[in-house]
């Protein structure tokens, strides 16, 4: 049994009077890819924003990699280097360079002189293959070639798990391949990840696991075949025909 | 008529105390311009804060000191202080005037400009380890005071401009100097001089700024 890198249990998250994830469970073994489905508003961002304590749960506990992020003496910024995040818009900073957002948190947080930092820099844009992109500016790259910049950021710091939040919503149909290639290179070196999206095709092929999500809910989890092929639930089954009506 | 207006002798002898009034103003514009922006920074951190018992007494603050006439604050320090029990001068008062008055100034321009930064930068920051003090240091200050630079600039012309409020309470910059020299000559000349030396200073700022705010206008076409 490999070991579990993220443990999230009984997950409640209010937002005023709005009660956005109502107990939900994940564990994420190491080396595994989870995929998170659901409709819109269901609670994929939120319950992933909660894995790396971007939002605070309002009752539950995480682990991840054995730090309790909600113990109020664990070092959240320090923790937050074990946990990638990358998101659908990207976010990177538009007044650095790609080499720069790369090499910020290295500095700033993991203490590396600019030389080792620029050093651990390229080759993490050599990973997303944008090592002759290192001098750009966000304004000068494609949004695909953004998205790959985003994940070199956070692969930089070498963490422990990766969380996407739908990461190929944002790009044109013809750059998503390039993001899930870098993606399918990191699953192939090992990287945990959970990854909400609602690319079927790379699910079917890279995850282990895909968890269907309704109203604050896990309604259904299993393998991808069984998930997309054989859904249990009503709710899911009726999810799965939607999106693949698209 | 041209001659009383701009005596060229009273000129000459009238120059020495005019240039030292103008050096006086250019060092005291590079005292208040940075205390301003240091007090509209403090005020616009403070306003990321949001937390009522921080935003109530904030937002009554910045609300009173640009209100209140900075001519009138200026003098009340100056005049009534000193019945406090506390006697600080001409040169503090400004400065302190300056820093509460242009200070609420610059605050409400750069709390604009980190307003105008997307919380996902942020989030970006944060999430890489970044602590919430450093998010605001390496990825939401820089881009705040690009994206309010023509503002940041027309408060500092205006900042600069105010500098000549400081003849009230006998500091001797360049309006101050210029009124000595005419109370000692009875001739308007030096007045005249400190005047077109405002214009020398103010005007290529005047158009920096005018290139400034033609350059954000076309970015956001
Ligand atoms: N900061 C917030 N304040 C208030 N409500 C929020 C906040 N963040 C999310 N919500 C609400 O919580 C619910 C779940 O949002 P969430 O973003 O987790 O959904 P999602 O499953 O990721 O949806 P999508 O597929 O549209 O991204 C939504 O109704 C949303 O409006
Ligand atoms: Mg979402």
């Amino acid at each position: 049994m490999a070991k579990t890198i993220v443990e999230a249990r009984g997950l409640h998250k209010h937002f005023g009077a709005l009660h956005v994830l109502k107990g939900v469970d994940l564990d994420v073994a190491e080396r595994e890819l989870v995929f998170v489905i659901g409709p819109s508003g269901s609670g994929k961002s939120t319950l992933l924003r909660c894995l790396n304590r971007l939002e605070e749960p309002s009752a539950g506990s995480v682990v991840v990699d054995g730090i309790d992020l909600l113990d109020p003496k664990t070092d959240i910024n320090h923790a937050r280097q074990r946990i990638g995040m990358v998101f659908q818009s990207f976010n990177l900073y538009p007044h650095m360079t790609a080499l720069g957002n790369v090499t910020l948190a290295l500095r700033k947080v993991a203490g590396k002189s600019r030389a080792e930092a620029d050093a651990i820099g390229r080759k993490a844009l050599e990973r997303v293959g944008l090592a002759d992109r290192a001098d750009h500016t966000p304004g000068q790259l494609s949004g695909g070639q953004q998205q790959r910049v985003a994940i070199a950021r956070a692969i930089a710091l070498e963490p422990r798990v990766m969380l996407f939040d739908e990461p190929t919503s944002a790009l044109d149909p013809e750059l998503v391949g390039s993001v899930l290639g870098v993606m399918r290179d990191l699953r192939a070196d090992g990287m945990t990840m959970v990854v909400v999206s609602h690319e079927m095709g790379f699910a079917r092929a890279a995850a282990d696991r895909v968890l269907f999500m309704d109203h604050g809910v896990v309604v259904e989890e299993g393998p991808p075949a069984a998930i997309f092929e054989n859904p249990t639930q009503d709710r899911t089954r009726a999810f799965i025909s939607q999106i693949q009506r698209h | 008529m041209i001659q009383s207006f701009f005596n060229a002798e009273i000129a000459a002898a009238a120059m020495p105390i005019v240039l030292d009034g103008l050096l006086n103003t250019i060092l005291l514009s590079l005292l208040v311009v940075p205390l301003g922006l240091l007090g509209g920074l403090i005020l616009a951190l403070l306003a990321s804060v949001r937390h009522p018992l921080v935003r109530w007494p904030l937002m009554a603050w910045v609300d009173f000191f640009r209100a209140f006439p900075p001519l009138v604050l200026l003098v009340l320090l100056f005049a009534g202080l000193p019945f406090a029990g506390l006697e600080l001068g001409g040169f503090a008062c400004v400065a302190i005037a300056f820093f509460l008055n242009t200070g609420a100034y610059y605050g409400e321009i750069l709390r604009a400009g980190i307003d105008s930064v997307p919380s996902g930068q942020i989030e970006a920051a944060r999430s890489t380890g970044l602590s919430r003090l450093q998010s605001m240091a390496y990825v939401v200050l820089p881009q705040a005071v690009r994206n309010v630079l023509p503002d940041l600039m027309s408060n500092t012309l205006e900042v600069v401009k105010l500098t000549s409020l400081g003849s009230v309470v006998a500091v001797p910059e360049l309006l101050f100097q210029a009124r000595q020299a005419q109370s000692v000559t009875y001739n308007p000349t030096p007045i005249v001089m400190a005047a077109v030396i405002y214009f020398l200073i103010l005007w290529p700022l005047v158009r920096l700024l005018s290139r400034l705010e033609n350059r954000a206008l076309a970015a956001r076409r």
